[in-house]
């Protein structure tokens, strides 16, 4: 009996947390279907609405330039990750498997600047950016976030995980070292690489502080910076629902990709990343 | 020879964007802080020394800033880590439905925190037309409703602290969900067979065996809540100072740029102040953790 | 492909930084491999054979010496350039590729004239997969199959390219024992079958003996000795390659010479020429034949009956080892039978109470009895 009692405290207090992770994520779709008179009118804000509306779906993508973000984004999103595992996994291999004067040094100096906080950088980068003109491009939202050194050291210990006995036979066979890479390695270490990937993807997704120090034109806003425009400067500041219809859009496609790759998501923050 | 030019050319790519980005920025930074009346525009200066650092530790929004992001670190980092560990452990004692609540914990590690920002925003903020969802709440506890987003000082601390512990904690749950999964079944199975009461278990057991994953999360939080920021925007706006609920970081952006940017000898003052702020706290927090490992070594 | 080494040296840093000498991991290798032998290089592990074996490759690269394919100087050569298949110990498969996809990987890296079209490359992968039987496992991934069977891809992939030598490293130490028997004369057939030149390392001299043409015995970087399997088991050079080959190993004996014979404690094994002192004599354990009159006094500790074989297991005080085995073959058992029937009495109790009293005496084969130097362990006339 006591142990019911208990099991049942347990779940309260789980299902309790579990109402307010989902609530604010029910509450903007909730909102966002609501129409815009019927919000403002309700004094007590209603937990369910009779007469959903994709109108502030409409608005979203209309009156602001939520489309042009959105798209911004996903390019945004798409190159700096391909560009950054063109660089990093290389990097990883030379650290790995090739053979060098000076690996151990520069690896220990790539390990040291894992230290080094984003921050500290970020104000000559703006400088740098500035002063090569490249304020309001893709090429200085791109540029300073395409190396990663967590990502080349992770990379790294998984292909120095692949045995070496795979790498001398295919020396034996006459395999260059770019086809090793690219025919065994990058298969083989593919699990990581998809973390990797699915990692850069939502940090380049939700990155909000370079992009609003780098652009301050519309038309290369990212979502994070055109969702803050369009509170300060959108629809009105009242329209609340067409607000929460932009957001909706903004949180979609990461959530569907959690969904969709849930364990390695999963597994993958656990390897390697933090927030908060 | 060519095996040692390939090498340094597969490396090539990384070594060129760490040092364009990240190598000559840390040195560049060091320079700028201590270029005095440092002008961005015409690239003049008048005088080398620690006169940045002098403005900056006077500057009474970087005060406030420092002052915000202190309550905001002391208050979050301790909450949010027992939180995790709590509801850790109870996700550790059932089965049923555990991989849907640790998927919904989870979720959000995966939104945009400033768009979700805005969702605590309408549901905190008192407007005309609507006190918002959780004053509707007070109100039926019998509270009179407070304005969180523009009120008093002490409830807009409130939502900041709340919406910060609302996302850091799927990476805490993450960590200390899987450290507490790989604690070796054996421990409570002796412990059982002696009698061991569960509350003795976790203190005795449990903590223990996991203690090194809890060091570890209060260490990157105490660093992730230093630099909080983006949180602060998503709910107060882009003006910080003028809601009075700037951070450090969010200093060192508004000396860079906006309204009253254009100082980077400022900016790079503030974030290497804001970085030796870490540096120390992570070396105590690393000294506490060695000393307690040492003990419990002893004995 | 005849193998010819010179002076092959090589020498690693010593990964103890405090210790500056090098580590010479193979010392001043010269011999000779005649075309389409199968050849064991043996030696206990830590020995360099695998280095040895790297340097054949041409995965090292020699601090000294010279290696010949023939009449060419392969010294210098990559391994790709040198045409040899290396099979490797834990095979080396590729694991996300299929049989087929990793049998055909290497003939994608030939380059220029040597360049074959896709249905050449498919052609000479069936035809290798054939020459092991693995024909009808082609679209099987590696993790799907036995150790023996990735055996056989490994040794498929290291043939299609047809090279000149093939190599394989420890080819058996990841198989269970059954399947070692089996494996060991699938390789025999498949280098007779083909007639390739081929060195295989391994640590197991049964291994080693069973299937080679010639065995090569290293320890500590230095040949031992070469030879015919046989030939090196009844005519070691010295007391290392005696003791490394033979199971059960051979019997070692702090002995001396004195007067022209050779005593072991107070027992007059043998007739010597050798100098009179003290000596170590080695006798292989089919080297002892039951006989009452025998001039060696050993204590009985049990007879163990082996199927075919008898052991007898006694002790003597020059023993270097706590027991010493002998075998007897069936047709001597005869002398042994009452020791047995003696034997299968129940025990008046421990075996020290029981061995007070049990001798067994043996008479000593020549052929079988080695002597050798205490101080250099080097081979002494008898």
């Amino acid at each position: 009996m006591i142990d019911k009692i208990k099991k049942a405290g347990l779940y309260l207090f789980l299902g309790l947390w579990a109402l307010i992770v989902l609530f604010p994520f029910y509450w903007m779709i909730l909102t966002s279907v609501k129409g815009y008179s019927a919000y403002n009118s309700e004094r007590i804000p209603k937990l369910f609405t009779l007469a959903p509306t994709i109108s502030n779906y409409l608005s979203a993508f209309t009156e602001v330039p939520l489309g042009k973000y959105f798209l911004n984004t996903v390019l945004f999103t798409v190159i700096t990750t391909g560009l950054m595992m063109f660089i990093i996994i290389p990097a990883a291999f030379a650290f790995a498997r090739l053979q060098f004067r000076g690996k151990n040094l520069v690896f220990a100096l790539f390990l040291s600047l894992m230290m080094i906080p984003g921050e500290l950088v970020i104000i000559t980068n703006f400088v740098t950016i500035t002063n090569l003109n490249l304020r309001n491009s893709f090429a200085g939202l791109i540029l300073p976030s395409v190396t990663s050194v967590f990502y080349i050291y992770l990379l790294k210990e998984q292909f120095e995980g692949i045995p070496e006995e795979l790498y001398k036979a295919a020396k034996v066979d006459g395999t260059s070292d770019l086809r090793y890479l690219l025919r065994v390695m990058i298969p083989m270490a593919r699990p990581t690489i998809v973390t990797i990937v699915i990692l850069k993807v939502i940090e380049c997704w939700n990155s909000y502080v370079w992009p609003r120090l780098i652009t301050d034109d519309a038309r290369y806003y990212l979502v994070s910076v055109g969702i803050q425009e369009i509170r300060e400067h959108g629809f009105g500041r009242e329209n609340i629902p067409a607000m929460m219809a932009a957001v909706v859009v903004i949180s979609l496609p990461l959530i569907i990709m959690f969904l969709a790759f849930r364990n390695r998501i999963m597994e993958g923050v656990s390897r390697g990343g933090t927030k908060g | 020879m060519k095996q040692q030019a390939k090498g340094w050319l597969y490396l090539l790519p990384a070594l060129i964007f760490l040092g364009v980005f990240m190598v000559y920025p840390l040195i560049d930074v060091l320079i700028y802080s201590l270029e005095e009346g440092y002008n961005f525009a015409s690239q003049t200066r008048q005088g080398v020394g620690l006169g940045n650092y002098a403005y900056v530790l006077r500057d009474p929004y970087f005060i406030s800033a420092l002052k915000n992001t202190f309550v905001i670190v002391i208050i979050t980092v301790p909450l949010s880590t027992s939180l995790a560990l709590l509801i850790s452990y109870f996700l550790s004692r059932i089965t049923f439905l555990r991989q849907a609540f640790q998927t919904i914990y989870f979720l959000p590690y995966v939104t945009n925190t400033l768009a979700v920002g805005l969702v605590f925003m309408i549901l905190f903020k008192k407007t005309a037309y609507t006190d918002g969802m959780v004053n509707v709440l007070l109100n039926f506890f019998g509270s009179p409703s407070i304005d969180f987003i523009e009120g008093p000082y002490a409830a807009k601390m409130f939502v900041m602290c709340f919406y910060t512990i609302w996302v850091v904690m799927p990476y805490k749950i993450l960590i200390l969900t899987s450290a507490l999964a790989s604690v070796n079944p054996v421990y409570y199975k002796a412990a059982r067979v002696d009698g061991t009461s569960s509350l003795r278990i976790f203190t005795r057991i449990t903590l223990p065996c996991i203690s090194p994953m809890i060091f570890y999360l209060v260490i990157t939080g105490f660093i992730g809540a230093f630099k909080a920021y983006s949180d602060e925007v998503a709910l107060f706006g882009t003006d910080l100072n003028a809601a009075g609920m700037n951070t450090i970081v969010g200093y060192v952006y508004d000396m860079l740029y906006g309204e009253g940017g254009g100082y980077p000898s400022y900016a790079a003052a503030a974030a290497l102040i804001l970085f030796a702020i870490v540096f120390t706290i992570t070396c105590i927090n690393l000294l506490v953790s060695n000393n307690k490992a040492g003990i419990g070594g002893a004995a | 492909m005849k193998v010819t080494l010179e002076h092959l040296t090589k020498r690693f840093p010593n990964r103890n930084k405090k210790i500056h000498e090098d580590v010479v991991a193979v010392n001043d290798f010269t011999f000779e491999i005649p075309d389409g032998k199968l050849v064991g290089l043996l030696g206990p592990s830590g020995c360099g054979k695998s280095t040895a074996l790297n340097l054949i490759c041409g995965l090292e690269k020699p601090t000294e010496g010279k290696i010949f394919f023939d009449t060419d100087d392969v010294t210098e050569l990559p391994p790709e350039r040198r045409g040899v298949g290396m099979v490797f110990q834990n095979y080396a498969l590729y694991p996300h590729m299929t049989v087929r996809q990793n049998i055909i990987f290497p003939l994608q890296n030939l380059k220029g004239k040597d360049k074959i079209t896709k249905e050449q490359m498919e052609e000479r992968a069936m035809t290798a997969a054939k020459l092991v039987q693995i024909e009808a496992l082609m679209e099987r991934k590696p993790s799907e199959m036995s150790g023996g069977q990735q055996q056989r891809v490994a040794i498929a992939r290291a043939l299609v390219k047809l090279p000149r030598i093939l190599l394989l490293d420890e080819p058996l130490s990841n198989l269970d024992a059954r399947l070692r028997l089996s494996t060991r004369e699938e390789i025999r057939r498949i280098q007779t079958s083909t007639g390739i030149t081929t060195i295989f390392v391994t640590h197991d001299q049964e291994e080693a003996m069973s299937i080679s043409d010639l065995i090569i015995v290293m320890k500590e970087g230095v040949i031992q000795q070469i030879g015919k399997p046989q030939d090196v088991y009844e005519d070691p050079v010295n007391l290392f390659v005696a003791k490394f080959l033979g199971t059960p190993p051979i019997n070692v004996f702090h002995a001396r010479v004195a007067g022209g014979g050779l005593y072991l404690g107070e027992d007059r094994i043998a007739d010597t020429k050798a100098p009179e002192g003290p000596v170590t004599v080695g006798i292989r354990p089919e080297g002892f034949i039951p006989d009452p009159e025998g001039p060696l006094a050993c204590k009985l500790h049990r007879v163990e009956v082996m199927g075919r074989d008898i052991s007898v297991v006694s002790s003597h005080e020059a023993s270097e080892n706590a027991v010493i085995r002998s075998i007897i073959s069936s047709a001597e058992s005869e002398v042994v039978r009452a020791l047995l029937a003696d034997d299968s009495k129940p025990p008046k109790a421990a075996e020290e109470s029981a061995s007070d009293d049990r001798i067994v005496r043996f008479k000593i084969r020549p052929a079988k009895l080695y002597l050798f130097d205490t101080e250099t362990g080097n081979r002494l006339e008898l």
